[in-house]
């Protein structure tokens, strides 16, 4: 009997399942649990507020605009340029190489802006969440209006050319030659959506 | 069982029916190193663009971001998981005495988990990847809402077939009588990964945030603490004693090592996010549990190296032995560092820089690569029905390539990630972060190279073993036999 430690229902059940589903609650049920008094926005909720760069895009290019966003910048429109960048932004492994948080550490709220909160990260553009485990560039949470159009419209496609030492690829399909497509519309529209959520 | 495994080599026995199926080792065998190739290549092409010489810039389906998760889970789930499965055809029917589930189960887990990771590596390069560190594997629910990519279900189907293939023989002998220590790690680790993968690659798609972060955290630490480490050293605890030809040192510090790892490793996911939003008891808590776990590593460390007392020439003269022996050392130091740099005080400046990459490059190649090459260097011979390997004199070269490729790697990304945590807490501008660690990241390509062209010998004295046909071959005393 003093074996049965060593035999494989014990260890299956105790080890395998036990201190698997364990370790799930105390880490992550419990965990969730805590946050779960935050209120959640959608994405419908969010695009209701179209944001003035995606008004100035529609302007800046209004042919690539109404061909990929027809009927200029409705909530629609926004919460669907919003939802692609979103996805693009997870398909190229932006988070990779950004982070979407700021710590209360090294200085970090004084380079890019307020401190992360958990409230602020209970919104559909962050499920899943894209916090990121990495930073080769710089945090991306507080990048809103923090540059203009512009400036990423030739960021995506040439980083080199407004960044020399940057090592980003370019992403030369977010353009139809020179001018943004659907993809790069919508990706700056996300640029400068981000952490516009957040009072500063 | 220790004693039948010291007594590994055994004789002949034409009679019955052979406990293991050669063909299936040896397809995930060259499956696992082909993906090795492919996915080491991709690591040097990602490491190029951090040196502005990406060799196809502006090629949608070859951008850099795309290749880096070809990187991670080609090495993960192509090399490491299709090796161990080799690994465990062949120690699972020596440990239990019975053969495996069904040899045509075997084959039909090799081919749906080929086209799993072929699969997956479609859908990454088509711009499908989930969010989720090496789970990047497209889902289903995910994908822009398409169904185009439902590979994460066929995972799921994969790996419970795994479980059953292998869980069945360890069943029918762990039921009625004592285990060895390895099918204490092999019983668990095939469960583990069920679950794990499951909670990994679904939870985060429904829950925002810092919640859905928490069980991000948790998939990742799992997949390498649940997953890797249990086959790892499972194989350790078999392989080793056996090459030895010894019992390992102390059965009760096995039991120690084996249930502080079940118990720690699970609850140290959250450490992945220290100082973010994720609430802090959840982050103190994942601290303590790693720090806790240092004790469990220690011991297993200890273990080993008392069974090498008498043999400490060992590591020298024997070549798998040598492989594991580095591992195991690369193994203490990647679980030092982690206590250390999993503390708060750490984690203000290592996180997010390449301190945390060449931690991640230590264990999965320094550890757990190192032990699969040293259980290729043991099996591949014996697979092919061979004594020896084409040119046993070119894994020294091979072994000298990718240690010292692999130390001066993660010397030097070490060094950067310091660079990069104290420049930016001194809030230089960012291109002065980039631009200090210029010459470290040219450096760690050329550290890439010499281990790619060290795995690239290997392949090359494998193809050779496999297709050079040997002087007089005794395949009769090669055939594997039932444990006594």
């Amino acid at each position: 009997m003093e074996k049965t430690i060593e035999k494989f229902q014990f260890i299956f059940l105790v080890a395998g399942i036990g201190f698997f589903v364990l370790a799930f609650i105390v880490s992550g049920v419990v965990t969730v649990n805590a946050l779960s008094n935050l209120p959640y926005t959608t994405l419908d909720e969010m695009s209701q507020d179209v944001g003035p760069y995606f008004v100035a895009l529609s302007t800046q290019y209004p042919q690539q605009f109404e061909k990929y966003y027809p009927g200029g910048p409705t909530p629609e429109n926004y919460r669907e340029a919003l939802k692609l960048a979103r996805d693009t932004y997870i398909g190229e492994a932006c988070w990779h190489c950004h982070s979407q948080q700021v710590r209360p550490v090294a200085n970090e709220d004084v380079r890019f802006g307020p401190v992360s909160t958990a409230a602020e990260q209970q919104h559909e553009l962050m499920m899943p969440q894209l916090m990121g485990t990495r930073r080769v560039g710089p945090d991306l949470s507080r990048e809103g209006g923090y540059r203009s159009n512009d400036w990423h419209v030739a960021h995506f496609y040439n980083p080199r050319s407004v960044a020399p030492t940057s090592v980003m690829p370019s992403y030369s399909w977010f353009f139809d030659g020179q001018q943004p497509n659907k993809k790069g519309l919508a990706m700056i529209a996300y640029m400068q959506w981000l952490g516009t959520n957040v009072e500063r | 069982m220790t004693v039948a495994v010291a007594k590994r080599r055994a004789q002949p026995v034409a009679s019955i029916k052979p406990l293991i199926n050669l063909g299936l080792v040896k397809a995930h065998i060259i499956a696992g190193f082909v993906f090795l190739i492919i996915a080491m290549l991709m690591g040097i092409f990602y490491a190029l663009q951090l040196n502005n010489l990406y060799p196809f810039p502006g090629i949608e389906f070859l951008s850099p971001g795309r290749i880096r998760m070809i990187h991670t889970n080609g090495v993960a789930y192509g090399f490491i998981v299709n090796v161990f499965l080799g690994a465990l055809y062949w120690a699972v029917p020596r440990l239990t005495q019975r053969r495996v589930l069904h040899d045509l189960l075997g084959w039909l887990i090799f081919w749906v988990y080929l086209f799993i990771v072929l699969w997956t590596v479609v859908g990454i390069l088509a711009g499908y990847a989930q969010a989720v560190e090496w789970g990047e594997t497209p889902g289903a629910f995910t994908a822009n809402g398409t169904w185009l990519f439902p590979i994460d279900e066929l995972v799921m189907v994969g790996l419970v077939l795994i479980a059953i293939q292998f869980l069945t023989p360890i069943f029918q002998f762990g039921s009625k009588q004592p285990m060895y220590v390895s099918l204490w790690y092999f019983s668990v680790a095939f469960i583990w990964v069920i679950l794990t993968y499951a909670m990994g690659n679904y939870l985060p798609e429904f829950i925002p945030g810092a919640g859905g972060a928490t069980f991000v955290g948790l998939f990742i630490h799992d997949l390498v603490g649940l997953l890797v480490t249990p086959l790892g050293w499972g194989m350790m605890y078999y392989f080793v004693p056996a090459l030895l030809k010894k019992p390992i040192w102390s059965h009760a510090v096995s039991l120690l090592g084996f249930w502080g790892l079940a118990f720690f490793y699970p609850l140290q996911g959250v450490h992945h996010f220290i100082y973010s939003t994720i609430p802090m008891f959840a982050q103190f808590g994942a601290v303590v549990s790693t720090v806790a776990i240092e004790i469990m590593v220690v011991t297993v460390f200890i273990n080993f190296f008392m069974t090498l007392r008498g043999r400490e020439i060992a590591p020298v003269t024997n070549m798998p032995i040598r492989w594991f022996y580095t591992g195991m050392v690369f193994y203490v130091i990647t679980c030092i560092q982690c206590a250390v740099h999993v503390q708060f005080w750490a984690q203000e400046f290592v996180h997010f820089t390449d301190w945390v990459v060449g931690h991640a490059h230590l264990i999965m190649f320094g550890t757990f690569g190192f032990w699969l090459i040293g259980i290729t260097t043991d099996l591949w011979p014996r697979v092919l029905g061979r004594k020896n390997w084409w040119s046993p004199a070119l894994h020294e070269a091979v072994f000298w390539m990718c240690t010292i490729g692999l130390a001066s790697m993660f010397v030097a990304l070490t060094s950067a990630g310091l660079v990069e945590g104290y420049l930016w807490k001194g809030l230089a501008p960012w291109e002065v972060s980039l631009q200090s660690v210029r010459l470290i990241w040219l450096f760690r390509t050329a550290t890439g190279l010499l281990m790619f062209a060290g795995i690239l010998l290997f392949a090359f004295n494998m193809y050779m073993t496999a297709t050079t046909p040997e002087a007089e071959e005794t395949a009769a005393n090669l055939v594997p036999a039932p444990a006594k």
